[in-house]
């Protein structure tokens, strides 16, 4: 009797990484910006992209939106007031997005060309720790926190703050109210991701908007050079 | 949470793999995991029992490798080892770093595979020649 060890060496997600690989070409080729916005539910991602759609599109700016829930499409309705093309995907149960969910939504999205955007954004499924797993060809990962969830999220969610881009700290206009303590917060997330770039913003008041819009406008261009 | 669709993966490659030495048995499936690849080593466990039930690959053992972090840190020109995700500064120099040398793996390392089977046969036939 012999036993033998086979090396396979093989990523357990490969098929996930290699679908991702071929969107970010597609993304880069058809010059759209793509963003995978992730947080825990109740951060205020939905809020955060319906400011931000309507600002970028009155700045002339051509959006869109894939938006990620369990089993509704209250964020898809939400977020479609902004005047912007969005499309609702359904995991059903499944907890977070994957490249072939996107690749399947992005197919047959009637009047929604890849090459006439400037921006698309995906709402991932609310969740901090299974979306981290999964590329989904974005070229920014944007990790949301907001006042109300303790200073120490970062901490607690390692994987996800250390693979995001930008980080976005939401409901700043109810800070002190909740007694947020935003030096340890930025103290925390800095711990994780040294030196990643952090929006203190409310989707409220419009607080922080400016700064966001001008770090997405700015990594647009360098898109285009 | 995703634990049970990570399994199911790397039985459905373990499969395809052993697929290639027909009549092996696998017996053990090794697995490199680092601690941010955001997978709970004891929920892997749990479901490969479940996920592995009814496939050619039941029975076999599942071994997970945990990889701890390792940075570069660029004013040493050191790579280290960092004890846990919860800072990710040189320990050396204390200088902040997001140069990840390693930790984020989640692949299927090896399989081990028991070919009894086909060497009995040429265990036998070994036999026999020694009789004649």
């Amino acid at each position: 009797m012999t036993t033998r060890i086979v090396e396979l060496r093989q990523g357990i997600l490969k098929k996930n990484d290699e679908l991702a690989r071929a969107l970010r070409q597609k993304f880069t080729s058809a010059g759209v910006l793509v963003l995978n916005l992730v947080s825990s539910p109740g951060t205020g991602k939905t809020a955060f992209l319906e400011r931000t759609l309507r600002d970028l599109r009155t700045r002339g700016s051509r959006v869109a939106a894939l938006v990620g829930d369990l089993e509704t499409d209250n964020d898809a309705r939400r977020l479609a007031a902004s005047g912007a093309p969005v499309r609702q995907i359904n995991t059903h149960g499944i907890c977070h997005l994957d490249a072939e969910m996107i690749e399947r939504h992005l197919a047959g999205w009637e009047g929604v060309e890849l090459a006439g955007l400037d921006y698309l954004f995906i709402e991932n499924v609310g969740n901090l720790v299974c979306p981290s797993s999964y590329d989904l060809g974005e070229k920014i990962r944007v990790a949301l926190l907001s006042v109300t969830e303790g200073e120490d999220k970062p901490l607690k969610y390692p994987t996800l703050f250390n693979s995001a881009d930008a980080a976005v700290i939401t409901k700043m206009d109810i800070a002190e109210a909740v007694e947020f303590d935003r030096e340890l917060a930025l103290k925390n997330i800095n711990e994780i991701r040294p030196g990643i770039r952090v929006f203190e913003t409310s989707s409220k008041t419009g607080a922080g908007m400016e700064d966001w819009l001008g770090y997405l406008e700015g990594q647009r261009r360098a898109e285009d050079s | 949470m995703h634990e049970l669709s990570i399994v199911s993966s790397v039985v459905e490659t373990v499969t395809e793999s052993a697929a290639a030495y027909p009549g092996a048995r696998v017996v053990e499936v090794r697995l490199r995991v680092g601690a941010l690849a955001s997978v709970v080593v004891e929920s892997l466990e749990f479901c490969w029992g479940i996920a592995t039930e009814g496939t050619s690959i039941a029975g076999a053992k599942l071994v997970v490798h945990t990889l701890p972090v390792v940075v570069w840190c660029e004013a040493c020109g050191t790579a280290s080892e960092l004890d846990g995700v919860q800072s990710f500064r040189c320990p050396l120099c204390g200088e902040g770093t997001m140069d990840l040398r390693q930790g984020r793996e989640l692949e299927i390392e090896s399989i081990e595979i028991d070919e009894a089977g086909e060497n009995e046969e040429a265990g036998r036939s070994e036999e026999a020649e020694v009789t004649r």
